[in-house]
């Protein structure tokens, strides 16, 4: 357990460290915000339907933007060696990568998802269900890129492998938060697009792990 | 405690080329081994399989008194050209890092740090570091953790003579103490060490 947390502060301060944290957040949004009303017209009316739709994708390209080299950087300057030979298992490993990047990027995401969908126009009433679909989402969202980013080691146009690895599982959470986000805005009955979000993603922070380390014991073969 | 590496039989393959095969080695405490031959002969490839990260084609690599599994989370230090060490952070984080992430504690960065002569380095960003200090820094955690077996892979190419004078010094100490050393060099180490070629 000691080794983990040695093993989370190092990989957050690094996700931090290289332009992850609030700040980037709060600038991601800000470009969302200014930019969508001029792409998709200034009514008031128009934008308000949208904005919840609009803030939760955003998150989700977000974190695809920030995963694709999860792995990569370690795996290329000898990291990743010294971390499988460390006493944690890949596993562990896999984990705490994978929640720092959640804590230094989908996590202030998430909480700056509001701010911009108020800003757009949205109900406030959405608010609450907004940040809690952010925030799991954002897990599912890091754990799931991490799968993509692991499974494209060391080949040539991993930016691009991972992109098409991770869409078709992002598709799934992306469907159900804005299921939920639809439901309550129109007065409708919520909770089940929630709770399927939730499940999504608690067997997506169940199960990549294993396979990440799977991937990354291949590629250092 | 980890008292012997015995390899049998081991044979390497990369993709369709063979390295090497049928390759013995023993090594106990106290011992310390150089692997030599040309480029590509698989030596880098040999100190990989010995860490678990690489499975050889076919043989056995078995360590005296243990599992394999411990034994590579607990009882081996690999430092190979690809140091681990990160570009953004200053070389007493990365230092730090390393030695907790292996076990060790602050009282054996500090001795460490003492033994590679690392005092002026370490408020620097690993970006600004020489070849040299960079590699001595990456060497630091074999004394700052202690673990039996060191798989090294060129630990001298970067060195200056001084500083090889005293890794050399670094490792006798490591072998008297009951440590085992398997190097991949093309200069000979500065200890004795058995002479063994790989890949013909």
């Amino acid at each position: 357990m000691t080794a983990f947390l040695i093993l989370l502060r190092r990989e957050l301060a690094l996700a931090w460290g290289k332009g992850g944290g609030p700040l980037l957040a709060l600038s991601f949004y800000a470009g969302v915000v200014t930019l969508l009303p001029l792409a998709a017209g200034r009514g008031p009316e128009r934008l308000a339907v949208i904005a919840p739709g609009v803030a939760w994708l955003a998150l989700a390209l977000a974190a695809l933007l920030s995963l694709e080299r999860l792995f990569e950087r370690d795996f290329e300057d000898g990291a990743l060696d010294l971390l499988a030979l460390g006493p944690a298992s890949l596993e562990a490993v896999a984990v705490a990568k994978c929640l720092a990047q959640w804590l230094a990027s989908g996590a202030p995401l998430a909480l700056a998802a509001p701010l911009a969908a108020l800003a757009l126009g949205a109900d406030p009433k959405i608010i609450p269900l907004l940040v809690l679909c952010g925030l799991a989402g954002g897990l599912a969202f890091a754990f799931l890129g991490g799968l993509g980013a692991s499974l494209a080691l060391g080949s040539r146009r991993g930016g691009l492998l991972v992109a098409v690895i991770v869409l078709p599982l992002y598709v799934p959470p992306v469907i159900f938060g804005a299921g939920a986000l639809d439901a309550l805005a129109g007065g409708l009955a919520w909770t089940g697009g929630l709770y399927l979000l939730l499940g999504y993603c608690a067997a997506a922070v169940a199960l990549s792990p294993l396979a990440m380390a799977a991937a990354c014991r291949n590629a250092l073969d | 405690m980890l008292r012997a590496v015995l390899i049998q039989d081991l044979a390497i393959t990369r993709g369709e080329r063979r390295l090497f095969s049928g390759l013995d080695l023993a090594l106990r405490a106290g011992e310390a081994v150089m692997l030599t031959g040309r480029n590509g002969a698989g030596k880098t490839s040999l100190l990989r399989a010995v860490a678990g990260l690489l499975r050889p084609e076919a043989g056995q690599i078995t360590f005296e008194d243990l599992d394999a599994e411990t034994a590579r989370a607990e009882h081996l230090h690999m430092v190979g050209h690809h140091d681990g060490l990160k570009s953004s952070r200053s070389a007493w984080e990365e230092l730090r890092f390393q030695t907790l992430w292996t076990g060790g504690g602050e009282a054996g960065a500090r001795a460490a740090i003492d033994r590679f002569d690392l005092h002026r380095l370490l408020e620097l960003e690993v970006r600004r570091l020489s070849a040299g200090q960079r590699r001595r820094l990456a060497l630091a955690r074999l004394v700052a953790s202690p673990r039996a077996l060191w798989l090294l892979d060129e630990p001298m190419a970067p060195l200056d003579a001084g500083h090889r004078e005293a890794f050399g010094a670094v490792m006798a100490e490591h072998l008297s103490g009951g440590g085992m050393i398997l190097a991949a060099v093309h200069d000979p180490l500065p200890i004795p060490a058995r002479d063994v070629r790989v890949g013909g």
